[in-house]
């Protein structure tokens, strides 16, 4: 990779466990622990994992809806790098407009009181770009863009009366309305439904193109994943486990968990009868978790060496290929 | 084949709302045999899970069934008072739904939840036998029975869905009706739900109605398929026939909408437009407004649900060549 | 950080651009406001105990309206004034009542009427204005506390604690004992009181399922600042709440008003509880030969308590969807 437009490093978040007035709290939730990847301009990277895998708040510190903990975040802008884990103040709403988010349930995440246009047009009010009227161009060409045609018949609607994919298309709009160059998709279909879903798809790859958004792309679906992203990080308890190109991972996957994870996946065809991986146990709580292999209680491959020594790093197995994992 | 054991035949049923009537199932007919996994697929508000409500009779107080008969052994159910109902729902047809969480009560244990359930069901009730019975159930999905001195919220999301397996079998039924028992789930959890489910259902030869909105899921667990859309039966065949012969266009669209992990990677084809809305649902063929076939005809009149050979029925007007 | 935005002129066409120079915004605004009112009025008149209270509010808005009308044109001042007139025409008092006086006289021979008419407007403005102070406190302090949390909202919360477990009517008593207590001092005491009390917890509980929305974080990755967040998402949720609270305390603020004057402790001209407080300390209070001089007044409180409460009630159906009948 030559350029890159997203840099993260060695990024953490812990939770608190208890918190009191004046107690220090002991222990902590690491829902994300040393993380590391790179994203170039244009591509579009897929975070995937199962619940409690830290992915969701990954998406969360990349955006700064959450401080992390350590680590950094390198944005290139107008040519340099700045690392926006560490901005305040002015500079913070000013990398708003770099940086947006898609959230999930399209039904939580637009204000019901909000026609669409106060909802589209929000960001840009905030951050004081034009006056009413240069707003509401600017919204009527998002609708536009989104597909909601014509504009002036959404514009003044609200969100009840719009079906769950077009309330998508909204939340697409207000997030892409500011021109930001990085955008965090968390889950946007998987509130959806199928002959819905991949217009959405779609439209976010076409817009991508259109307006130049790089995405990261949070799922637990590596079916839609492998048809967003070029390439695929695949987190366990707050660690990325394995970082490929989308084929490559999908065939040939390295780590333990992936494979699981990839057996799992119900195939529509009932023809194909998956090879059976089965792994022990559940996802558990990373509570102060042991410096050791993660994956390592539910590993069918684990030894020794793997419980005496640290987490592995992610080592390159050639191709871009990346895991972390001794046996492998 | 052999003798079916439940029959729905033009089952409609109504939601009333402030807005008017929803006619949210509409003449809707299949038959299930003895150990046949039917699933029942649709996107969401097609009907699928107010086909399972009325199954069991379930029905909250705006519904009403506007006409014909849900046979259980040759029983039409549809006319049964409350109290007839009774002995049929849970020992006869029971039901997995959707949020187990909210299927078990948070202040008793869950193996006395299930016994209770039993006490109220069965006529010849032993105290010692239903333990030792619930025992049996836990151990069959995969729970271990020391688990029935535990609490709700002691267990995990998979292992709360597996109490609430375990419950439904509690009475022997004949027919289980699994509401997206998975929905909630993580794959990996799933994958493990999915294979027990389904040789549970094998191995006590039950009928099973799965229902989901995932066709990669119904695939792995079903013997057979029915589409729902827009509170219609569009086509219902075996598994491996509707996979790769679709009939109706909603059928052949959704499958090819549907993104795989195996296989080559396929354009994913987008079928236009959004479901009706069922308080004015379109006249004719329901899926009409959507369907890149659409004629005249399908704009005015309701295509038959009829055989196309080889038990694989559709309801249109310009079937795709199987 | 800034870089030009791109244009996507490209993607509008001049129609449209047009159509949407031709409706400015503030008409499209008020016309929306307008279909919400109709709505929410429809929802509203289907429920019969609110139109009945509605009907009742009316009854005595239009009474209260009324009153100067009628001392300015038809009735004698000297005679019908609430305070100082005198029904120097009837030989004893209280009379009881006539044609002249419709509700006869009380014990110091002033029409119970003109008293009873010129009341309900001191009873509107106390309410209101009561409840106006309650919700504005209630839900500012509700918001703020349940969007920041930590040691705003405890001692919020705890001043709350407070308020509710001090006797209401004690305190004002308390009040009126220090303090000349007329009407909007009380107003002010009132919708002090129950804005930090138990209308800022109801609300701040509310507040605090609307926080944890997405569109809440949305709003912050779209850089809207915390007072943004609070006026512009939190505060117009709230508002259907509020309003229903608002009822509630008009309910309350009449009712220690009728008991705090009918033990004579506020500086009023006229009120319902002081009409009645008039009949006690002449002696009238049991008698039932002389019922115009308690049950107008007496009737008056109650119906109009009542009212503002079923308005609420059916208020209630309306924010509340779920209390609907499908």
């Amino acid at each position: 990779m030559t350029e890159v437009l997203v840099r993260v490093e060695g990024l953490s978040k812990f939770f608190p466990l208890t918190r009191g007035l004046f107690r220090e709290s002991r222990e902590f939730i690491h829902a994300v622990e040393d993380v590391s990847f790179a994203i170039a301009p244009g591509e579009s990277l897929g975070l995937v994992g199962e619940s409690g895998s830290g992915k969701t708040t990954t998406g969360k510190l990349l955006v700064r809806l959450l401080d992390p903990t350590a680590g950094h975040i390198y944005l290139r802008s107008n040519g340099s790098e700045v690392d926006i884990a560490t901005l305040r103040g002015k500079d913070l709403k000013a990398f708003r407009r770099r940086v947006q988010m898609i959230f999930q349930d399209p039904y939580e995440s637009l204000n019901p009181r909000l026609t669409i246009f106060d909802t589209i047009a929000e960001p840009l009010m905030v951050q004081g770009i034009g006056n009413v009227l240069e707003r509401e161009e600017m919204v009527a060409e998002m609708l536009v863009l989104v597909g909601l045609t014509p504009p002036s018949s959404f514009m003044f609607r609200f969100p009840h009366e719009l079906s769950g994919g077009q309330r998508q298309r909204v939340a697409i709009a207000r997030a892409l309305v500011v021109g930001p160059t990085f955008v965090v998709a968390d889950e946007p279909t998987s509130m959806l439904d199928v002959s819905i879903r991949t217009g959405i798809m779609y439209l976010m790859q076409d817009l991508a193109q259109r307006l130049g958004v790089t995405y990261l792309y949070i799922t637990h679906d590596l079916a839609v994943a492998r048809y967003m992203c070029q390439r695929i990080a695949v987190m366990y308890l707050g660690k990325i486990v394995e970082q490929a190109e989308t084929e490559e991972l999908l065939q040939h996957p390295q780590h333990p968990y992936t494979r699981a994870l990839i057996s799992a996946v119900p195939i529509p065809d009932p023809r194909i009868k998956r090879q059976a991986i089965e792994i022990k146990g559940s996802i558990p709580t990373p509570i102060n978790p042991p410096p050791r292999c993660r994956f390592y209680d539910r590993c069918p491959i684990a030894d020794a060496f793997c419980e005496q020594n640290d987490h592995p790093p992610l080592r390159d197995v050639g191709g871009g290929h990346y895991v972390a994992c001794y046996k492998a | 084949m052999t003798e079916p054991i439940l029959y729905v035949d033009d089952l409609t049923m109504h939601y009333t709302t402030r807005a008017g009537d929803v006619s949210a199932v509409d003449n809707v007919s299949f038959t299930l045999t003895k150990g046949e996994s039917l699933g029942l697929v649709g996107e969401s508000g097609c009907g699928k899970t107010s086909v399972a409500i009325c199954l069991l009779k379930l029905l909250p107080d705006n519904a009403r069934i506007k006409g014909g008969h849900i046979y259980l052994d040759g029983v039409d159910l549809v006319p049964l008072s409350e109290e007839q109902v009774r002995r049929y729902r849970w020992r006869r047809i029971s039901m997995i739904f959707q949020a187990a969480m909210n299927s078990l009560n948070p202040v008793y244990k869950v193996g006395d939840q299930i016994v209770e359930a039993m006490e109220t069901h069965l006529e010849n009730f032993s105290y010692p036998a239903a333990r030792e019975k619930v025992a049996e159930l836990f151990r069959l999905v995969g729970l271990d029975p020391a688990l029935m001195e535990q609490y709700p919220h002691e267990y995990s999301g998979g292992m709360r869905q597996r109490a609430v397996i375990a419950m439904a079998l509690a009475c022997d039924p004949d027919i289980i009706i699994a509401d997206e028992p998975t929905t909630a789930l993580d794959v990996i959890v799933q994958d493990r739900i999915l294979k027990e489910l389904r040789a549970i259902q094998q191995k006590l030869n039950m009928g099973m109605i799965y229902i989901s909105h995932d066709i990669a899921v119904i695939a792995e667990v079903s013997d057979c398929v029915g589409v729902m859309y827009a509170g219609r039966l569009v086509e219902k065949a075996c598994t491996e026939e509707i996979f790769h012969h679709p009939i109706h266009p909603y059928t052949a669209g959704l499958m090819s909408a549907f993104p795989s992990i195996v296989g080559p990677k396929r354009e994913l084809t987008m079928l236009p437009g959004e479901p009706p809305d069922l308080l004015n649902p379109p006249p004719g063929c329901r899926f009409h407004p959507r369907c890149p076939y659409a004629t005249e005809i399908c704009r005015e009149q309701v295509p038959e649900f009829k055989d196309y050979g080889g038990d694989h029925f559709a309801a249109c007007w310009h079937p795709l060549e199987g | 950080m800034q870089e030009p935005r791109r244009r996507l002129d490209e993607f509008l066409s001049p129609e449209e651009r047009e159509r949407l120079r031709q409706l400015p915004l503030w008409k499209i605004r008020l016309r929306l406001f307008l279909r919400s009112l109709r709505t929410n009025w429809r929802l509203f008149a289907e429920n019969r105990i609110g139109l009945i209270g509605l009907a009742i509010i009316i009854f005595f808005a239009l009474l209260a309206i009324a009153h100067p009308i009628l001392m300015k044109y038809v009735w004698d001042p000297n005679i019908y004034d609430p305070v100082v007139g005198y029904a120097h025409e009837e030989t004893m008092q209280p009379a009881p009542p006539s044609p002249r006086h419709l509700l006869g006289t009380d014990p110091l021979g002033r029409d119970v009427l003109s008293q009873l008419m010129f009341s309900a407007r001191s009873e509107f403005i106390l309410g209101l204005v009561a409840a106006l102070i309650t919700v504005t406190i209630g839900t500012t302090i509700g918001a703020i506390s349940a969007y920041f949390g930590g040691p705003i909202d405890t001692f919020f919360m705890r001043l709350a604690d407070l308020i509710i477990m001090l006797p209401f009517v004690t305190i004002l008593i308390v009040l009126s004992a220090l303090f000349k207590l007329d009407l909007p001092k009380l107003a002010l005491v009132i919708g002090v009181l129950s804005g930090f009390g138990g209308t800022t917890i109801i609300i701040k509980s509310q507040a605090l399922t609307i926080k944890v929305r997405t569109y809440i974080e949305a709003a912050r990755v779209a850089g809207g600042s915390h007072w943004h967040i609070i006026r512009y998402h939190i505060v117009p949720n709230l508002m259907p709440l509020s309003f229903l609270y608002m009822m509630f305390t008009v309910t309350s603020a009449i009712f220690s008003e009728a008991a705090l004057s009918f033990f004579g402790l506020l500086n009023i001209r006229m009120s319902w509880g002081l009409m009645i407080h008039t009949a006690q300390t002449a002696g009238y209070l049991l008698n039932t030969k002389t019922w115009w001089l308690i049950v107008p007044a007496g009737l008056s409180i109650t119906l109009l308590c009542a009212a503002f409460y079923l308005v609420g009630r059916a208020l209630d159906e309306v924010v509340n969807p779920r209390l609907r009948k499908r």
